[in-house]
Order: C-alpha cells, then sequence, then structure tokens
C-alpha cells in the first residue's frame, strides 16, 4: 500500500509574523519557512506505517512555489522515498487555495492509487483546515480528521479523532483521507547522513496543466490588517490585592 | 438570499449557545433556515424553532446521522443546498470535519472561522494563529462559512419557526462510528463558559493540574489548558485554548503559569478580564493581562482559591 503525504511550505512557526504595511498581506519574504508542523506529523506517521510493514512507499507531494522542493527534501531526509513537487505559484506570497490543492491532489490519487493520504489538520498561514476533507470529497473517500490514533488494518483503518469533549473512534473504508492532530506522534529530526541520502531521493516536478486544473482563487484578498492590541493592564503585588481588584472590576 | 445553518447537536441535545450564536451571526445574510440532523434531532430541532431570528427548521432524523459522521451529514446538506445562498455552522469540530467536505462538493470554497461580516459575499478571518486579520470577498455563487462563535453575541430565544421533516440523503456507507469517548465533567462547557482557569507548561505535571481544577471548581469555570501543557501530557487535548485548540472569550480568564504563547493568545485575548499568574515577570502573558500577579502557582493559586 503507497501512502502519500502532501505537504506545505509555510513560514516557520517560531517566526513573528509581520503585516505589509499596503495590507496586502503577511511580509514573507527574506524570513525562515518550514514545513508546516501538523504536516510533519502527518509524514512521520505514514514513514511509521511503513516501519511497521503496512506501507510499501511513502510519497510527499506539495503545491506551491518552487521552492517547496526545501519541503519536500526534508519529508525525504525523514524517510519518504520520493517526492511530487507542483509548481503552481511564482510569489512566495501567493497561496494556493484548499480547493485547487484538493482538485491537484485528487488528480495523483487517480494516477498512483495509495490506499492512505495522510495530511495535516491545517496549515498555520491561512489557517483553514480544509484541504483533507476537500480531497475526500473530490475522490469519493471516507475522511477521518484530527486524528489522535490511526491503526491501519487490511482494507479499513480504526481512526480516534479528537472533537469537543473528548474523543470519536471511528472505522473507515481504504483508501480513505486521514488528517493529523497535536497528539498522534512527536516527528523526528532527520539524520545527517538521511539529510545526504535525500538529495539523490527522486523528484518529479509538475504544473497544475499537468493535472488540468485551474488554480485562480475563489477568494479575493481585500485587505490584512494587525489585529486589534489590547490594552496594557497593572501588576498586582499578592493575592489580596487581586482578589480586591477582581470584586472591583466586577468580575467574581 | 437564504442562509442553511447546520445547528450543533450532540446525542439528540441541541447546544444552544454555538447555534444561537451562529444564528446571530447569519442575521444580515438572509433568512436562516436551522437543519437539525442526527438519529434523534426532534426536540433539539423544537429547541431550535425559538431561536429569534430562525424563519424555518427542518429535521433529518435517521439512524445514519446518528454520530455526525461527515459523508453522510454532506451529503444531506449538498442535496439541500440549492435553494440557499449560504451555508453556515459555528466553527465546531463536527461543523470543521464537514463543512469543507459540502464546500468542495459544490465546487466552491469555505470560509472558516468567521469573525465578521462585512457584506453578503465579505468575511474577516483571522490568518496566522491570529496574528493577522484578514477580509476576503467570495467570488463563489454558494458561501460555505463556519463562525467562530466567541465573537458574537448569542441570538434571543421567544420565537416559534415552523419545523418541517426533510428526507435522508443516501448514505455514502463509507465510515462507521465505533465508540466516543466524552470526559464525564459537571464544570461548564469550555468555549461558552463564564469563567475560564488554563494551566500551562508551569504547572508542571497530570496530578498539579489538580490545583488548577480546585480553582475552577470554586469559581464554576471551566478548565482550560495551553498547547504546552497538552503537548506534555498534563491534560488532555479537549481542553487546549488557542488557534489549535478552542477559542474562548470569557468573561474572567485566569492562566496560571502560561507564558503566552503567539498561538495561545489567539485562543482567549478577546476574553473581557485576563488574570495572569506566573512567576517569570518576562512571559509574554503579562503584556495582554488586566491584571499581572508575579508569583508561584503552587502558592499562589490555592491561596486564590482560599480567598475567592
Amino acid at each position: 500500500m503507497k501512502v502519500l503525504v502532501p505537504v506545505k511550505r509555510v513560514i516557520d512557526y517560531n517566526v513573528k509574523v509581520r503585516v505589509k504595511a499596503d495590507g496586502s498581506g503577511v511580509d514573507l519574504a527574506n524570513v525562515k519557512m518550514s514545513m508546516n508542523p501538523f504536516d510533519e506529523i502527518a509524514v512521520e506517521e505514514a514513514i511509521r506505517l511503513k516501519e511497521a510493514g503496512k506501507a510499501s512507499e511513502v510519497i510527499v507531494v506539495s503545491i506551491g512555489v518552487k521552492q517547496a522542493q526545501e519541503t519536500l527534501r526534508t519529508g525525504l531526509a525523514m524517510g519518504a522515498d520520493r517526492a511530487i513537487l507542483v509548481t503552481a505559484a511564482e510569489d512566495v506570497h501567493e497561496d494556493i487555495e484548499p480547493l485547487a490543492v484538493a482538485k491537484i491532489l485528487a488528480a495523483i490519487v487517480k494516477e498512483e492509487e495509495p490506499g492512505l493520504v495522510i495530511c495535516g489538520k491545517q496549515a498555520i498561514d491561512n489557517d483553514l483546515g480544509a484541504t483533507g476533507q476537500m480531497l475526500a470529497a473530490l475522490t469519493g473517500l471516507a475522511q477521518a480528521t484530527n486524528a489522535n490514533t490511526l491503526e491501519v488494518a487490511d482494507d479499513s483503518a480504526t481512526v480516534a479523532r479528537e472533537v469537543d469533549g473528548g474523543l470519536q473512534t471511528i472505522k473507515v473504508s481504504l483508501p480513505a483521507i486521514v488528517t493529523t492532530d497535536l497528539r498522534l506522534n512527536e516527528p523526528r529530526y532527520a539524520s545527517l547522513p538521511n539529510i545526504m541520502k535525500a538529495k539523490k531521493k527522486p523528484l518529479d516536478e509538475k504544473t497544475p496543466a499537468d493535472y488540468g486544473v485551474d488554480v485562480s482563487p475563489r477568494l479575493e484578498v481585500v485587505k490584512t490588517a494587525e489585529p486589534a492590541a489590547r490594552a496594557a493592564g497593572i501588576m498586582v503585588g499578592s493575592v489580596d490585592e487581586l482578589v480586591a481588584k477582581l470584586k472591583d472590576a466586577g468580575a467574581i | 438570499m437564504a442562509v442553511l445553518l447546520l445547528a450543533e447537536i450532540t446525542d439528540g441535545a441541541l447546544s444552544m449557545d454555538a447555534t444561537a450564536k451562529a444564528v446571530a451571526a447569519s442575521a444580515p445574510l438572509g433568512d436562516v433556515t436551522v437543519l437539525a440532523v442526527g438519529s434523534k434531532a426532534k426536540d433539539a430541532a423544537a429547541e431550535a424553532a425559538t431561536i429569534a431570528g430562525v424563519a424555518k427548521v427542518l429535521v433529518a432524523e435517521d439512524a445514519i446521522y446518528g454520530h455526525r459522521l461527515a459523508e453522510p451529514t454532506a451529503a444531506l446538506i449538498v442535496s439541500l443546498a440549492g435553494n440557499y445562498s449560504h451555508i453556515v455552522a459555528p466553527a465546531t469540530t463536527d461543523a470543521k470535519n464537514i463543512l469543507p467536505r459540502v464546500a468542495a462538493l459544490l465546487d466552491v470554497m469555505v470560509l472558516s472561522d468567521v469573525t465578521s461580516v462585512v457584506d453578503a459575499d465579505t468575511f474577516e478571518r483571522p490568518i496566522y494563529a491570529g496574528n493577522a486579520m484578514q477580509t476576503v470577498k467570495s467570488k463563489d455563487e454558494t458561501k460555505v462559512i463556519t463562525f467562530r462563535t466567541s465573537t458574537f453575541e448569542a441570538a434571543a430565544t421567544g420565537g416559534a419557526a415552523p419545523v418541517e421533516d426533510v428526507a435522508a440523503a443516501e448514505n455514502p456507507g463509507l465510515s462507521e462510528w465505533l465508540e466516543d469517548k466524552v470526559a464525564e465533567s459537571d464544570r461548564p462547557e469550555l468555549t461558552s463558559a463564564k469563567i475560564v482557569v488554563s494551566g500551562g507548561r508551569g504547572v508542571g505535571s497530570e496530578e498539579d493540574f489538580a490545583i488548577i481544577e480546585a480553582l475552577a471548581d470554586k469559581l464554576g469555570a471551566a478548565v482550560g489548558a495551553s498547547r504546552a501543557a497538552v503537548d506534555s501530557g498534563f491534560a488532555p487535548n479537549d481542553w487546549q485554548v488557542g488557534q489549535t485548540g478552542k477559542v474562548v472569550a470569557p468573561d474572567l480568564y485566569i492562566a496560571c503559569g502560561i507564558s503566552g504563547a503567539i498561538q495561545h493568545l489567539a485562543g482567549m485575548k478577546d476574553s473581557k478580564v485576563i488574570v495572569a499568574i506566573n512567576k517569570d515577570e518576562e512571559a509574554p502573558i503579562f503584556q495582554v493581562a488586566d491584571f499581572g500577579l508575579v508569583a508561584d502557582l503552587f502558592e499562589a493559586v490555592p491561596e486564590l482559591t482560599g480567598k475567592v
């Protein structure tokens, strides 16, 4: 069984986000970019399935600017077998919407016929949290989002999902689309020898036209602004003072 | 213009708070029809019919909707979609599972966690964990939206909308429910609680979270946690407050041993009054706190519990 893992190149989660002065978006020029953290969890889960003998091949795919090649190399260094880069944008500020991403992925699913697709539950840039569900819709496959645990059997997978109030366990027919939540696993760091080896692993380069997909956006960005700042508060010296202030404020 | 709103229903019970907030958010978009889906949904539908501003309630009661699996629920919504300009829901884990699937089936984009309605096509939503607010205009014919409930006031009750049955749609039969593990709790639900007491990495262990819970219980509050505390195994994931967890806006938020990472602030900065207790005076949480106390939480929190 092949496992397909879509990965996105996003601003590194430790980098402070700055809104561009002209309000057109967030400044991504010369900032550190990394693999979306939820996608790292997805790559790790796929590699573990391969190590457990349940997956035969792990394919990472990225859709975006050509520099996403670095993100794919990270996935290959972690242990994926090969990569597909779909160059769909020239400028790093051009975000390809989940609907277009899902259409390209659906075409790749048709071509590669993976038994499982593991996606991150959301990208930390646009925070839409939609690609996995949209891919499941377009391929007509089952979906199991926000996975906390994943067990794969011959023709089904059992997934415990993080939901409001606790966990919901469902069984999905394979092939299926699974999206990862935080507690699924802790991704490994790639070792130096594996980073060297990753440079020689195959990486196919494609374009959206190869899959017949139009990536023009459905949402037009009107403006991007800094969130409203909170006024600074005061420091209190003791619990007694805190209790008094809270009573004054009518908070307790 | 007309709105189809997926009511939040768990095991037959309507989540009034989330549903009424989504109704209020939808009011500028047209007549609101609420869709109540479940293996038992009639009582929830009757309750939803009392929300002011609801024009009609549709009930789809069928065993296949028992656990709100995404595939049959999305198929049902798509079967009804033709009559509506907007398909919306409160941004709960259920709706965030279902609505993107609906959007793709309709060949439209989804707008997640919308915090403000500018006009029928234009909406504001947070991006980058709330570090930027983006206003986007949709070119799609049907808008599929989840509303971040913490930024809307709940619509009042007192309405009496008519309730109609709708037929179940075909079940794609791709998934099957096995089990729910719901934490039993007498505490208020995190996203609708008036007071939230949260613990972070500084709490140090699962056992020591008891002091956070004791303060919460004294105040009749819900318990929250930072992502760091959840990652460290001190607290369950459904307590997580932040961009990757729940977004809350209670009247009072008490952060104990939480440094205030950007992603946590995104989940609680709209709270009315914020209290921070942390022994590190440089912690960024103090920059958003109305009242800050530099203290060891193991001393200050039990003392506070004794004095409130």
